[in-house]
């Protein structure tokens, strides 16, 4: 970027109309072309078309470009989003609603709210502060890694929108009754010591107002910071599921996650558990594992399993959780993915 | 200047040190700066998103690296 003249740097934000509308036809532009790029490029390389190799690499050539300009575009909208979404905006609407229509914001929220997983315990106590009900923060605290843009991104680009939605709505489920369920059991004794002598706070929100451009400025600051983190992942994740997508047999996969095999759910989540990668990272396996015959529930399971459930965040909360809680939290939220897999595989 | 940043040790936090001592520099401005790990004393503070940027004792920023920009703007009112 350093080799772009300062002015033209600065355009996007000072006429920030324009540019959305000029960018959002180019990336439709662009779009169109990726099929037909791809097979343009396999065609000119000295191969057999109809062969493993073939096939893998146009795989390859056409999802490469596809995610990447779809995360792209995607991660560059929720920046803007964000960018109207703060945490202190967020803790003010959950401080002292009741629970049960608090979980429902709460989890909602967790999606457009910019979360970082390093952010997780100031922001717990800040919303325990507050006055913001336990089981209502969880639910927060679930479903923002988890249903977080990247996931929903790569899951329309490589299995379409209805398995996207599907996620999203499931997770939002899990996040909604694991959130319900902890607050019912009244664990709030549970919290470290020092965290319930903190000080009430008041849930004030500083009124930011942020122009158009400053949005665009937020959302190129995103796509910087999301999409050049995680590219390497998603080169990786997608040229395994196109070695797969070329050379494994069709039926490898489905003799040990398939549907027949009832302990491949609680097997998926298990294996989820200590694992921790972003979103990137995974799906691209996931979608070659599906491709081969992998039953979709335990896939989802598997996946929401690994986001969700990460060993370093636990980590970090043991600082304000007391052990007891914890473990309810993993239990509770195992369980609600467990039983999203099971559904699935039976509704399916 | 007193300079705080408010972090657990993640990479964004890292990045802000890095960019407020690189900006400090070029403009010649003193800055005492200082990383603060502490989890009770991050709170103190009523910061949620880390990192988060206190200038003499204010809270400036939290969330996300700040702007390049954002950095000169709070080090331009810094006697020389």
């Amino acid at each position: 970027m350093s080799t772009v003249p300062a002015a033209a740097r600065r355009w996007p934000s000072q006429q920030p109309v324009p540019f959305l509308i000029l960018a959002a036809i180019a990336w439709l532009a662009l779009y169109q072309l990726l099929a037909p790029m791809s097979e343009t490029l396999v065609s000119a390389l000295p191969i057999q078309r109809a062969s493993h190799l073939g096939d893998a690499l146009q795989f390859f050539f056409y999802d490469t470009p596809k995610v990447l300009l779809l995360l792209t575009g995607i991660v560059f909208v929720m920046g803007m989003v964000n960018s109207y979404f703060t945490p202190e905006r967020t803790r003010a609407l959950l401080a002292g609603r009741t629970e049960g229509v608090a979980n429902v914001m709460a989890a909602s929220l967790g999606i457009v709210t910019p979360f970082c997983s390093c952010s997780a315990v100031p922001l717990f106590i800040g919303f325990v502060q507050a006055g913001v009900p336990l089981g209502v923060t969880f639910s927060f605290l679930i479903s923002a890694p988890m249903v977080n843009e990247v996931a929903l991104t790569l899951l329309f680009a490589l299995f379409g929108w209805k398995v996207a939605l599907l996620y999203l709505g499931l997770g939002l489920t899990v996040a909604i009754v694991a959130g319900w369920t902890i607050g019912r059991l009244k664990m709030e004794r549970y919290l470290e010591d020092w965290v319930r002598d903190m000080p009430r706070t008041k849930a004030t929100v500083r009124e930011d107002a942020l122009t158009l451009g400053e949005r665009i400025d937020a959302g190129f600051a995103s796509v910087r910071e999301i999409v050049g983190r995680v590219w390497p992942y998603i080169l990786a994740g997608i040229a395994i599921g196109a070695g797969i997508h070329g050379y494994v047999p069709e039926d490898f996969m489905a003799s040990f996650m398939g549907k027949e095999a009832w302990w491949s759910v609680p097997l998926a989540v298990v294996i989820g558990v200590p694992m921790y990668t972003n979103a990137a990272g995974i799906i691209p396996i996931v979608e070659a594992l599906l491709a081969k015959g992998a039953a979709l529930g335990t896939v989802l399971a598997f996946m929401m399993s690994v986001i969700a459930l990460s060993l370093p965040e636990m980590v970090i909360l043991r600082k304000v959780l007391k052990m007891r809680l914890i473990a309810t939290f993993i239990g509770v939220v195992a369980a609600g993915i467990m039983l999203v897999g099971f559904v699935f595989n039976a509704v399916l | 200047m007193d300079v705080k940043v408010l972090g657990s040790g993640c990479s964004n936090c890292r990045t802000t040190i890095a960019l407020i001592e690189q900006v400090a520099k070029a403009r010649g401005v003193p800055i005492e700066l200082q990383k603060v790990e502490d989890l009770q004393q991050i709170m103190s503070f009523g910061v949620m998103s880390t990192p988060g940027v206190v200038i003499d004792g204010k809270v400036v920023h939290a969330g996300g690296v700040p702007g390049r920009e954002k950095i000169e703007s709070w080090l331009a009112g810094a006697p020389a």
